[in-house]
């Protein structure tokens, strides 16, 4: 019998969370989840706290079913996970930051999101960063960020390096905290899906999915087909967006501009489509909980049909521009490589992952509508390098080109929202969608009166940026910006 | 009368490599712009960032030395003598008979030397990083322009760069093997001198992967300027180099008149353009190496001169 099922048949189930179970357990039944998340037999989704509770979503690795393990934590302590499992580490050091929620038994207690700036900060927050030593002969630090020369998101990357040759990277993040979920905290639902969209801007209409899906399932309410379809649509657009984007920004990196400008062409294109058919180039706000806001006339599905032969047409030679550019290549082979072990460990979602051959996709592995009427592949590279993310976005490209034209040719026609069947009783919703990055996972906790109690949202990201520290080890300082822009990861989402 | 002459010619030499530095990275901007579907800023851009950066204080580091001060101006300095030296748009101009190849390689050799301590100066990792690729680069980047001026002194008999130039504009030259290696080493010293890609990338953003930008990430105001100004200097004076060596057509003479004098002017501007082009092109086809691929790179420069040397001792015919 599996880990989870065990779990789950020993605990005490709680009504209304749809459309996994979730369950309140004891103490011992959750250092066993942490003992298996270990073992490599369940993966870590998301682990967060409540002023009094701690829950984490589980997926058990060999059935593929997915649950919410709760525990009660009425003196703000619980088992430290992270202690067995390093994922949730800035997991549970981001709890106690947000809600004072303390993990026995962390190593690694310092805080994480709390710089010691806001009016609630902890003393030990305000002192300064305690950064973990390397020792070593020759070995000098090298501080990047939190301000760029460019124009990105900030982080802190503090380098130890013996020569050019990187013996450690250590991050620091949350500059970009917003407080998305204090904010969420007694929000109605149009408000909770506003904050939800702006939590990551590229992945807008991913966190808008997900944030919708769980809403729905908590309140167990039927979306019209029309609208699944379009926010299917709106996903996939907002994918081959970011996927453009990102091949040309990695080549950049490698300061071949002539990728990035074409790439970048394309990805306006499809923003400029966006505009067109849904009124908006990120398609903020276009998904809502109970429907779509815009719904797609002729003239956007003929803006969207001209696009798909327009990438089909200027895509394949950059493709063979990217691999026949021996000097792009000598880049981007070997670079940055991620270990399969990790990637499993760490539950990498995205080009991440299956660049290093976690083969996952919540698209298909937890499957929701429309995408189990659809056909595409899950592309799968074993190699881990910035080569194979490369070549995973590429792919993704075309499987996503694949996907927009069958939406189109299926679209079922019908209204596009439904009244939301607020007013009954207090209930919870989980949800998983496939962003461009990877699975980001939003829980939901609605009160009576349809208002947010709780709201999580987990960007890929969280289990992202730590493995950048570990595919970055033993390669040279001129090669990070390269390996970081094939990670690709969210500083805003992250932060939240 | 004959010295006045030859001052005044020197003087307008002095000014044009001056006015026309500026130009040729506006140019070697826009060509790239171009290629990679911009429109790209206007040519006269550099010229207008010069001038900002000259009206702007200077914000000097706290614990900067007199060394930091002063560097940019000895950069500055040595560039310009170096690029006064270079036979651009005529033979035998005053300064040039003062000094050879060899004290140009030497001139600019002590402006990096400046450069790199300056990019220590401060203390900061990016400055410290940049100063240690930079004379990486250098070690090698150094001896294989001597080996390629070598190579070029064996042809004409000469390291004084007008003698050269008079041979190589003479019918005594023809075709040489030792002069296309020459060529080809000179071509990729001069892309690895001057932080082009694939060597660096002048364009970068990114603080990890500068070379010659790390350097001077901490400069500012007038000493930013004087600093740009050099580098865009030290960018003319080797496509001068290469053009006057290779390709010597439309040179005045050493006693040449006005007329002589213009045409050879008309033709040089046209011949950086032709350059300045050419290493867009370059650079749009190509991404930039990794840091310890350069070594190999400039070392097929170091061994084409040396190459070069060997074969003109085997032979005269090479």
């Amino acid at each position: 019998m599996a880990v989870l099922s065990e779990a789950l048949a020993k605990a005490q189930p709680c009504p209304a969370h749809y459309p996994v179970p979730r369950a309140v357990v004891g103490a011992e039944a959750w250092k066993q989840a942490a003992q298996g998340f270990a073992e490599g037999r369940m993966t870590l989704l998301g682990l967060w706290g409540e002023r009094d509770a701690a829950h984490m979503a589980v997926r058990d690795t060999e059935e593929g079913s997915i649950a919410v393990l709760s525990l009660l934590c009425p003196n703000g302590r619980f088992p430290s996970v992270g202690a067995v499992h390093p994922p949730a580490v800035r997991l549970e050091r981001t709890m106690r930051d947000l809600y004072g929620l303390i993990a026995d038994g962390a190593k690694d207690t310092r805080p994480w999101l709390d710089h010691g700036k806001w009016p609630h900060s902890r003393a030990e927050a305000r002192a300064p960063y305690d950064f973990l030593p390397a020792e070593g002969e020759n070995l000098h630090h090298i501080v990047v960020g939190p301000v760029h020369a460019g124009i990105i998101e900030p982080g802190n990357f503090r380098f130890t390096a013996g020569g050019e040759t990187i013996v450690r990277l250590e991050e620091r993040l949350g500059y970009v905290h917003k407080g998305i979920e204090g904010l969420m905290a007694g929000a109605d639902l149009k408000r909770g899906a506003q904050l939800a969209g702006r939590t990551s801007g590229d992945s807008t209409v991913a966190y808008a999915f997900a944030f919708a899906r769980a809403a729905e399932a908590a309140l167990g309410c039927e979306v019209p087909p029309r609208a699944v379809w379009l926010r299917a649509l709106m996903a996939e657009l907002e994918r081959l967006a970011n996927h453009f984007g990102d091949i040309g920004a990695i080549c950049n990196d490698a300061a071949f501009a002539l990728m990035h400008a074409h790439t970048g062409v394309l990805r306006e294109l499809v923003l400029r489509t966006c505009d067109a058919a849904f009124g908006h180039r990120l398609m903020r706000d276009s998904i809502v909980p109970g429907g779509v806001a815009h719904d797609l006339d002729d003239r956007g599905v003929a803006a969207i049909r001209a696009l798909l032969a327009e990438a089909r047409r200027r895509f394949p030679p950059l493709v063979k521009l990217y691999d026949d550019t021996a000097s792009l290549q000598d880049r981007t082979v070997g670079t940055g490589r991620l270990s399969l072990e990790l990637a499993q460990q760490y539950g990498a979602g995205g080009f991440v992952g299956r660049a290093s051959g976690r083969n996952f996709d919540a698209r298909r592995d937890l499957v929701y509508a429309p995408y189990d009427q659809l056909h595409f592949t899950v592309p799968i590279r074993n190699d881990g390098d910035v080569n194979a993310r490369v070549w995973i976005r590429i792919h993704e490209v075309e499987q996503s080109l694949g996907l927009i034209e069958q939406i189109l040719d299926r679209l079922p026609a019908g209204p596009i929202t439904v009244p939301l069947p607020i007013g009954s009783d207090a209930c919870e919703g989980l949800a998983l969608v496939e962003g461009f990055r990877g699975d980001v996972l939003v829980w939901l906790h609605l009160n009576r009166e349809g208002t947010i109690a709780r709201c999580h949202l987990r960007d890929p990201s969280w289990f992202q940026w730590p493995l950048l520290e570990a595919a970055i080890e033993g390669n040279i300082v001129a090669d990070f910006p390269l390996c970081n822009k094939s990670f690709n990861c969210s500083y805003s989402g992250h932060d939240l | 009368m004959a010295l006045i002459r030859d001052l005044i010619v020197q003087f307008f030499e002095m000014s044009l490599v001056l006015v026309l530095a500026p130009g040729l990275v506006g140019l070697v901007r826009k060509a790239k712009a171009r290629l990679t579907r911009r429109r790209g800023a206007s040519l006269l851009q550099p010229y207008r960032d010069l001038l900002r950066l000259l009206r702007k204080e200077v914000v000097l580091a706290e614990n900067a030395s007199w060394l930091f001060r002063v560097a940019p101006y000895l950069i500055f300095a040595t560039t310009w003598v170096a690029a006064a030296l270079v036979p651009t748009f005529a033979t035998g101009l005053l300064f040039s008979w003062s000094a050879d190849l060899i004290a140009v390689i030497a001139l600019l050799a002590s402006a990096r030397f400046f450069l790199a301590l300056a990019g220590m100066d401060v203390g900061t990792s990016f400055g410290g990083i940049g100063s240690s690729r930079e004379v990486m680069i250098a070690s090698l980047a150094e001896p294989a322009m001597l080996t390629t001026v070598f190579t070029l002194a064996l042809v004409a008999g000469s390291t004084q760069l007008s003698t050269i130039v008079a041979f190589m504009n003479s019918p005594a030259v023809g075709l040489s093997v030792s002069l296309g290696l020459a060529l080809f080493a000179l071509i990729i010293v001069a892309i690895a001198e001057n932080a082009r890609i694939p060597v660096d990338n002048p364009a970068t953003h990114l603080e990890l992967t500068m070379v010659h930008e790390a350097m001077v990430l901490e400069y500012s105001g007038r000493h930013l300027a004087l600093i740009e100004l050099a580098s865009a200097l030290k960018l003319l004076l080797y496509v001068s180099l290469i053009a006057c060596i290779f390709a010597p057509w439309g040179l005045a003479g050493a006693q040449a008149d006005a007329i002589a004098l213009l045409i050879g002017a008309g033709a040089y501007v046209g011949k950086l353009a032709v350059g300045g082009v050419l290493l867009a092109v370059f650079e749009t086809a190509i991404a930039k190496m990794r840091v310890f691929r350069v070594p190999q790179f400039i070392g097929v420069a170091l061994m084409l001169g040396l190459l070069g040397t060997l074969l003109r001792f085997v032979s005269r015919s090479f």
